[in-house]
């Protein structure tokens, strides 16, 4: 067996057995990505060499019996994190060569559990994006193609494309991702693997560069459920430096993987049945609630009917956050800097934020100051934060009645880079299924559960009651088992 | 009768309101754990998180929201339970962040109400519109380089109270008196130490004019006043410019200013000029504040006395209104009156202390919180005075020599042997040898030239180094003379 | 949008005009070059044009969510008065793209 097809659980048991030691371990991820990255370019930065330093310190932790719960575990971590002395980019010109001297909590909660960081992830800049194709590093192809279609290049998804495809393409055990409308789920779906936004307030935001506040949760991606559940019980846990981090007990994820679901109410919302909802996602998605019946659970419509208009919503909400957020990129104590002979502060502020950003992030910066300014503050973002509320109470008049909520994870499979590239709408499309999650703080996780006519992988999501992990982990757990998705992508370690 | 400037088409009355920034003593600022001390070398008292780095997140100091409690209780204003801040968003040079975090719609003290004192001995109560808690910005130095400036980020983050009163003041005292009684709570709550030359407070002055008997016209902001004088100075320039804009025809414009100390006049801040819309909103990385009303109510029980109880307090015990008044304006004044008249007679104390202990620090340039004799001492002087240890004037010969040598009265007592002499046998025997060295004037103050009566009682106590206790002086020679 | 006529029609309809769209570039610091205004306005436009759905919504007497916790009784936590941070001008300063001597250098900034 190649040490890159090992699952993560499968290789924590086997660094505990012995049979391989970290070193190895990343010697063969350092390897596929030398061999990959080039065409996938999932990695922005690779830091082998840092990499290896850690492996060998764990592969000697472990000799001295100190045995973290990720110990000598390699891993990607998204360009987001900051991370101490490692360039963090967010996937933008204007921080280019910036190298942060702290390091985020949940990467900080990672390497004190044992963990290896191979490098960087691509994304879409500033996290702003549904097919990694806005990152100024270059776009991410995706690991899978159309069986019928090989030249074509995929999108990997985004905004967490470099984490979700260097996972898929064996080019890390497991990844951290954060999702601000879909940016986990979206991407895993793409490239066939699981991936889970928890709960608002579930990992600490500290460290992580900030694109819309209310809605940014970080979680990881991973091959299988259970190694997503491993990872977030590592990420996850009340940081006093986020004012919005939980301050709850962190479960045991991937003990509750095995609950199963016997007796669960499984809710499916009417209103996601779309109109012209492609044929393979409603037969995929029924698939899924006959595999969970078979299971034991009970299905159960539900109603959101604010559900429609969470994407208006969101591109609201998240829009004028990130105009605020992304207003500390001026040129002054970090980053880039444009000026021209004679620039005055206001001229260095606005060719920076020009020549930094990428047309997409310079984009939803200008719809944020449009939706706050003067005069329409309220017609906006007072309503979209009313209709917000209204989706987040359809939840919980749908908890009353269910465990659980199943959905398709998109709406397609992983398209074309060339594809939808022109209207920025039909691109916002994509985070149909995954957006009301984001404006209701609940979690979700995406599951690979089959293949589309063309080959492609396509996912399920699973969307929890706030801080309810568990039945997300046990409900998914049953559809992996399930679906028994073995299809690989054509481009991976060791292939 | 009302304060109004005479223009040429008559008299003008002034509307004035004040925003007052005022610093909230803390050890940490409002967000970060950088510390808060002023004069430290630039940007060493800088986080992360004050210097807007990406990933960095705002946490609340538990001391400054305590401290923005206790003023709103000192002004005797509405302590909102549940307040929450916004995000003010603007771009300037010394704005880490691109957006102040303060409360815009929400502030935690709502309504209150101060009375002030004016120079006639009027009391007039201003309303206070509410008090918010908000970060402060970094400060742009402009005259280290020739074409650039240069960014200090040490203040960025400390937190700030903003005192917005009611458009309630009617004169350039008004609004002196109105700052300094804000200022003098402040200063007894221990919430910002007032230091107006350090930045520590400053305030934005709305002004405008109108004819008696009409509504507002169109205000003006003078920003960033740092002294009461200078508070004074602008409310009447710019109410004069104002008054000759409406009188030559022409229209008040609604606009930021600065005030030109140097001469005196308001000038238009335009670089200011587009950043009226601060696109705020709800600060997503703060949940709202939420405050337990056992917690307020604790606060409150431990509030100091404040400035007017105190000079009630003071009145009661017996001192002029003139006294408590001056006591009471400075905390440590008054602190330092109470150490001195703490189981003394009050208003020889209050004697004291605004006499010639005032006179010391006025000559001595000093100040009383570092003052050139302890509260102690002043106090053990007054017990020597009362004992009869020392006559009135022996105790300011005993006072110059505590100024000079900061020692304790009862040591220079010792000392110098500057005891008072009340041994009526002593004196009966200095005042036999007077009246023998001048039997002339034994006689003719018995023939009836009673005004000699001084001279005795003057030779005696010169012939005993002024130790001699006058009442028992005059008393001896009364009765010798009369022998 | 091939013919002249049909896009001047297209902008007539447009909520927003150059002139708007201009402001919030300068509001948000951003330089626009001529051409990219209208590219600008037209993309804008018609995002603006797709969210107008949410009027529809009755949104009367909701108490709108701020912030993300999915509950809805969140609250502030506070810390101690604490130094804790701090001390570190050249981390400070270490990223500054015009770092002098103790301070971050800009063009002259007048008031
Ligand atoms: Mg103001
Ligand atoms: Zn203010």
């Amino acid at each position: 067996m190649h040490p890159t097809d090992f699952t993560l659980r499968g290789a924590i048991d086997a660094l505990n057995e012995g049979t391989i030691s970290s070193v190895e371990l990343t010697n063969a991820h350092l390897d596929g990505i030398a061999k990959l990255n080039p065409r996938l370019n999932a990695y922005i930065t690779v830091t082998a060499e840092k990499a290896l330093a850690a492996a060998k310190a764990s592969d000697e932790r472990r000799r001295q019996g100190t045995v973290g719960a990720l110990e000598g575990i390699p891993l990607a971590i998204k360009d987001l994190f900051c991370t101490a002395g490692t360039r963090t980019t967010a996937g933008s010109r204007i921080l280019d060569s910036f190298v942060p001297p702290y390091e985020s909590t949940v990467s900080q909660n990672l390497l004190d559990d044992g963990a290896v960081f191979l490098g960087k992830a691509n994304l879409d800049e500033f996290a702003m994006g549904s097919s990694n194709t806005t990152s100024a590093s270059g776009p991410v192809e995706n690991p899978w193609s159309r069986a019928n279609d090989p030249d074509t290049r995929l999108v990997p998804g985004g905004s967490s494309g470099g984490s979700a495809a260097a996972v898929a393409a064996r080019l890390a055990l497991g990844a951290t991702a954060t999702d601000t409308g879909g940016s986990i789920r979206q991407p895993a779906a793409f490239c066939g693997i699981a991936g889970i936004k928890p709960t608002y307030g579930r990992c600490s935001r500290f460290g992580i560069v900030a694109f819309a506040s209310s809605l940014d949760q970080a979680g990881p991606v991973a091959r299988t459920v259970e190694d997503c559940a491993i990872l977030l019980k590592s990420m996850a846990g009340f940081d006093p430096r986020d004012s919005t981090s939980a301050d709850m007990p962190v479960p045991d994820f991937a003990k509750a993987c095995e609950r199963g679901v016997k007796g669960l109410r499984i809710g499916v919302p009417k209103e996601y049945r779309l109109d012209g909802m492609a044929p393979e996602i409603v037969a995929l998605w029924e698939q899924g609630l006959a595999w969970l019946r078979d299971a034991g659970a009970e299905t159960v419509e539900v109603s959101l009917p604010h559900a429609k208009y969470a994407l208006p919503t969101y591109y609201i909400v998240a829009p004028a956050e990130a105009s605020s957020n992304l207003a500390r990129y001026d040129g002054v104590r970090f980053g880039m800097r444009v000026t021209e002979p004679g620039s005055d502060l206001r001229d260095l502020y606005e060719r920076t934020r020009a020549a930094g950003f990428g047309a997409e992030v310079r984009r939803r910066i200008m719809i944020g100051t449009y939706v706050l300014s003067a005069g329409y503050y309220d017609a906006y973002y007072l309503k979209a934060q009313k209709v917000r509320a209204l989706i987040r109470r359809d939840f919980e008049q749908a908890y009353e009645k269910v465990d659980a909520i199943l959905t398709p994870a998109t709406p397609s499979a992983a398209f074309g880079m060339d594809e939808k590239q022109d209207d920025p709408v039909a691109m916002y499309l994509n985070d149909i299924f995954t957006v009301t999650a984001n404006l209701a703080g609940l979690p979700g996780l995406a599951v690979p559960a089959g293949l589309d006519g063309q080959g492609l992988p396509l996912g399920l999501q699973v969307i929890g009651r706030a801080f309810d992990e568990e039945t997300v982990f046990a409900v998914g757990r049953t559809l992996e088992r399930a679906a028994n998705f073995t299809a690989l992508p054509g481009l991976r370690a060791g292939a | 009768m009302s304060y109004t400037i005479e223009g040429r088409t008559g008299p003008w009355e002034l509307v004035i309101g004040l925003e007052i920034h005022a610093q909230v003593i803390s050890q940490a600022k409002l967000f970060s754990g950088a510390a808060t001390a002023f004069g430290a070398e630039p940007n060493s008292q800088v986080s992360f998180i004050d210097a807007g780095f990406p990933g960095m997140l705002p946490v609340i100091n538990q001391e400054c929201v305590a401290q923005a409690v206790r003023t709103g209780l000192g002004l005797n204003a509405q302590v909102n339970l549940w307040s929450r801040f916004d995000r003010k968003n603007y771009f300037y040079a010394d704005l880490p962040q691109g957006y102040q975090i303060s409360q815009f719609a929400h502030p935690i003290i709502g309504e209150g109400a101060v009375e002030i004192t004016l120079g006639d001995g009027t009391t007039k109560t201003i309303g206070i519109t509410r008090l918010h808690l908000e970060q402060d910005a970094g400060k742009s130095l402009h005259d280290q380089h020739a074409t650039k400036s240069f960014i200090d980020l040490n203040r960025s983050g400390v937190a700030l109270m903003e005192i917005v009163s009611e458009p309630d003041m009617r004169s350039p005292e008004e609004a002196g008196a109105y700052l300094t009684k804000i200022r003098q709570i402040l200063r007894y709550l221990g919430t910002c130490d007032g230091n107006m030359d350090e930045g520590s407070m400053r305030a934005d002055v709305n002004v405008s004019v109108r004819k008696a008997g009409e509504g507002f016209r169109t205000r003006c902001e003078v920003k960033n006043v740092n002294s009461i004088r200078f508070v004074m100075q602008a409310v009447e320039a710019e109410a004069r410019r104002q008054i000759e804009v409406w009188e030559s025809g022409e229209e008040v414009f609604q606009e930021t200013r600065l005030f030109d100390t140097a001469r005196g006049v308001t000038r238009s801040m335009r670089s200011k000029e587009d950043a009226h819309d601060y696109r705020y909103f709800p600060e997503p990385d703060l949940p709202p504040l939420v405050l337990d009303s056992d917690w307020v109510a604790a606060l409150k029980a431990a509030l100091p006395e404040l400035p007017d109880a105190r000079r009630a307090r003071y009145t009661a015990m017996g001192l002029t209104a003139y006294d408590a008044h001056v006591l009471t304006l400075e905390k440590e004044t008054a602190v330092f009156f109470e150490t001195v008249a703490k189981g003394r007679d009050a208003k020889l104390a209050a004697n004291w202390v605004t006499g010639d202990f005032f006179a010391a620090l006025n000559r001595l340039k000093r100040d009383v919180s570092d003052p050139p004799v302890t509260a102690e001492n002043l106090g053990a002087l007054l017990d020597l005075i009362s004992d009869k240890t020392l006559s009135g004037s022996l105790a300011k010969q005993v006072f110059e020599a505590m100024l000079e040598t900061g020692k304790a009265p009862g040591e220079i007592v010792e000392e110098r042997g500057l005891k008072q002499v009340t041994d009526t046998g002593a004196i009966e025997a200095v005042v036999a040898q007077v009246m023998a060295a001048n039997a002339d004037k034994v006689a003719e103050y018995r023939s009836g030239k009673e005004k000699l009566f001084g001279f005795f009682v003057g030779q005696t106590m010169k012939a005993m180094q002024g130790k001699g206790n006058p009442a028992l002086v005059n008393e001896v020679v009364k009765t010798a003379l009369a022998g | 949008m091939g013919k002249p006529r049909q896009i001047k029609d297209f902008l007539k309809k447009m909520s927003l005009d150059t002139a708007t769209i201009r402001r919030i570039a300068s509001l948000a610091r951003i330089r626009l070059d001529e051409s990219e205004v209208q590219q600008a306005q037209a993309e804008i436009n018609g995002i603006l044009g797709w969210i107008e759905q949410l009027q529809e919504v009755e949104t009367e007497g909701v108490e709108p969510m701020a912030g993300g916790s999915p509950v809805a009784q969140a609250r502030a936590r506070l810390r101690p008065d604490v130094v804790t941070d701090g001390g570190q001008a050249d981390a400070i300063l270490a990223n500054a793209p015009d770092r002098q001597g103790e301070y971050f250098g800009v063009p002259k900034v007048v008031e």
